[in-house]
């Protein structure tokens, strides 16, 4: 194990160190190529590097210079080890903007330590937690997943539409779970809701029908769980199936999975559920592609990690050279309408404009539009169980 | 009676009554053994809940083996035919640890406390070994019929509001307690053994002078014990799930209950078992919905009327623990002091 992990350390900083060639614009790649999404990594930085190469082979960027991207490993969960590291890409290798990270908690350590107090744009492909929305980041942490906050509001709306104003919360007991029930109870008063019952459930426990019961005292007719399919999540259901509390649920992302309709089968049928992603056009242009370049398409954060890459390059070519600074005055402008919009694949098409002083809005491969701090709304799918299988009814 | 009154009690009974029973026999099987334990070795078994885990975990081995053969008794859970293999097993293990780690500190004449530092020794072990055999994850084993009836259907019989769910395995986890209860006060009552076993733990010295053999009223608490452990185990399992953590959780409500009822007191592990499992659950349960059926329009409760939250529930055999040991150390039966 040892010696595989220093022979692969070793040939990653070899492969990094004949990359970068100088006179290229290095471009700082930090995400967990160790810890627990390090299966999800390979792809997600093959993606974003795969939008570098695209910039490149086209011969327009900045009258044809090259992106070379330069990897460090952010390890998902050790901020300190995250934060050297990115100190290094910033100090040693000078990079000019930075793809990443990709934990919640590392990435706000590096913005907060790191990259912000030196100037240099952050583009996190993947995290999600709604705490990095209220960021001191002074415009330079910008990301292309969409917040936990983000699908609290999305399914406030559902159910608005649907009629629905009275329903009892469980959500698991942790930063996702309370993030998500938080910001789902504002959204759902906002919208003239009311939340009868907000409890939290632990996972891993035999027996839920005490948290049921509870749950079931306060008269509320829908249940909404925010939690894991195959943990906590999955007990409450079936307690409130069994209980006959409950028959109709709204679930979260957690829970949206074939493990639970094939558990329970048509005694949820009508229950509804939102998750992430959508079947837009970029997504389809984009699935091709990455078919073609050896990536896993239906990966977590694939799309998301491209149109990260694409975006840094974009912004470079708008400041009209590759700044800090430059990139983080033009990331918006080229992200966002008005302009001439630009899908996966079309980056020499969206560099030639904006050499020509045109402006462009960049769609991409997951329909980016950042918001006033830099966070894009993304495109939820509304579910529903129909005849034991989901179906998706809608997209926001 | 008035509907309202009528939906109050079935409330009631879905909520509180119906998984308090099932929960009280499933405790009341495990503190028994302990009980036993208690009476014959004197000591305070710590691998109890390990061997509920290990005799679960056999009963689920070969559930599947007479799953894959094909066998299966229909509407009934096929894991009550794969019982007595399981039990067996069980005991098997039970003697096995007995022969390798208690006879030499029943050889010595350790003190109590050894036993009890002894049996926490195998209660690791025998963790380490049933996570090893089957693995952390939840497995949910119980096939055949799942509802006796279903809550939906109860509504639509009655017309009632409320619905009163009853699980299969929470009807069988009633019945077989109630069997396996009667079967062993027959034993310890009536029979040669049983009544060897009693005088032993009444009075040890007495007992071997008037000519009993105590290794054999080991080997037959150690017997019993395994099958009691088995069966609990397994009826928990088929109500809940099989998770091996879970087993470990259950330690404190089941010591609860045996010190409760009076530990050495078969009777008083039963009773301990229900005043634990309905304590937890009429204490955790929000009554809000209960009083809006029976109090007069207009003075519902606006909060839930829950007493304690239900991350609480295991704090609830804490509590009543230590109420206990302050004031009746001897539990409600006049048994061992603790």
């Amino acid at each position: 194990m040892k010696k595989l992990l220093l022979t692969t350390t070793l040939f990653g900083a070899m492969a990094s160190a004949t990359v970068a060639m100088a006179g290229d614009i290095k471009v700082g790649v930090i995400i967990g190529f160790t810890g627990p999404i390090e299966s999800l990594t390979p792809d997600m930085a093959a993606s974003a590097e795969l939008a570098f190469k695209e910039a490149s082979d086209s011969g327009m960027l900045l009258g044809g210079q090259a992106i070379a991207p330069v990897r460090k490993d952010s390890t998902c969960v050790d901020a300190a080890a995250a934060t050297a590291n990115a100190e290094n890409l910033i100090t040693a290798e000078n990079v000019v903007a930075i793809y990443g990270a990709d934990c919640s908690g590392v990435t706000g350590a590096i913005a907060n330590n790191v990259a912000v107090p030196n100037g240099v744009v952050m583009v996190s492909p993947s995290a999600t937690s709604p705490g990095l929305s209220a960021l001191d980041d002074k415009g330079y942490f910008f990301r292309t997943a969409p917040s936990d906050a983000r699908q609290g509001e999305v399914i406030a709306d559902v159910l608005k539409s649907r009629g629905i104003t009275d329903v009892a919360v469980t959500y698991t007991n942790n930063d996702y779970g309370k993030g998500l029930a938080d910001s789902f109870a504002t959204a759902f008063a906002k919208n003239g809701g009311k939340v009868s019952i907000s409890a939290s459930h632990e996972d891993g426990k035999a027996d839920y029908s005490a948290e049921v019961g509870a749950l079931a005292a306060t008269g509320s007719k829908h249940l909404a769980v925010f939690g894991y399919l195959d943990q906590g999540g999955k007990g409450i259901v079936q307690a409130s199936i069994d209980s006959g509390a409950f028959d109709n649920f709204i679930l979260g992302d957690g829970m949206i999975g074939d493990s639970l309709t094939d558990n329970f089968g048509s005694s949820l049928n009508g229950s509804i559920g939102t998750v992430a992603g959508g079947q837009s056009d970029g997504a389809m242009t984009f699935g091709a592609m990455a078919d073609k370049a050896g990536i896993k398409k239906d990966g977590p954060y694939v799309g998301e990690s491209y149109d990260a890459g694409a975006l840094i390059a974009l912004s470079m070519q708008a400041s009209g050279a590759p700044t800090r600074g430059g990139i983080q005055k033009n990331m918006m402008k080229v992200a966002n309408a008005p302009g001439t919009k630009i899908m996966p694949g079309e980056i020499a098409k969206g560099l030639k404009i904006l050499a020509e002083g045109g402006d462009i809005d960049y769609v991409g491969a997951t329909n980016v539009e950042f918001n006033q701090v830099g966070e894009v709304l993304g495109t939820f799918k509304e579910l529903e169980i129909k005849g034991g299988k989901f179906e998706t009814v809608k997209i926001h | 009676m008035t509907p309202d009154l009528l939906n109050a009690l079935v409330l009631i009974t879905n909520y509180v009554i119906v998984p308090g029973l099932a929960y009280g026999s499933q405790l009341a099987l495990g503190a028994l053994g302990i009980t036993l334990i208690y009476g014959t070795l004197r000591f305070a078994n710590f691998a109890h809940g390990e061997t509920m885990a290990f005799g679960a975990m056999m009963a689920i081995l070969f559930t599947w083996w007479l799953q894959s053969m094909g066998i299966s008794i229909q509407p009934l859970p096929t894991a009550l035919l794969a019982l007595p293999l399981a039990i067996a097993a069980t005991i098997a293990f039970a003697l096995f640890t007995d022969k390798a780690v208690y006879k030499f500190y029943r050889k010595k004449r350790s003190t109590s406390a050894v036993f009890v530092i002894a049996s926490i020794g195998v209660m690791f072990m025998m963790n380490g070994i049933v996570r090893f055999i089957i693995g952390t994850n939840d497995r949910n084993f119980a096939d055949g019929e799942r509802y006796i009836i279903m809550a939906r259907d109860f509504k639509n019989m009655t017309g009632l509001d409320e619905g009163l769910g009853i699980k299969v395995s929470q009807g069988i986890t009633v019945v077989v307690a109630v069997i396996l209860v009667g079967a062993l006060f027959l034993f310890l009552q009536k029979t040669r053994a049983g009544k060897a076993m009693r005088a032993f733990s009444d009075n040890e010295d007495l007992a071997l002078l008037s000519g009993i053999n105590p290794e054999r009223v080991v080997l037959i608490a150690w017997v019993i014990t395994a099958t009691l452990a088995t069966i609990a185990g397994t009826l928990y399992g088929l109500d809940k799930s099989f998770k091996p953590f879970t087993f470990f959780q259950l330690l404190l409500p089941l010591f609860a209950a045996a010190i409760v009822g009076g530990i050495g007191k078969p009777i008083g592990a039963i009773a301990g078992g229900f005043i634990i499992a309905f304590s937890e659950v009429t204490v955790t349960y929000a009554y809000k919905k209960f009083l809006t059926y029976i109090v007069p329009e207009g003075m519902e409760p606006n909060g839930l009327v829950q007493l304690l939250s239900t991350d609480y529930k295991f704090a609830v055999s804490f509590i009543i623990l230590v109420v206990v040991l302050l004031v009746r150390p001897t539990g409600i039966m006049k048994g061992g002091s603790v």
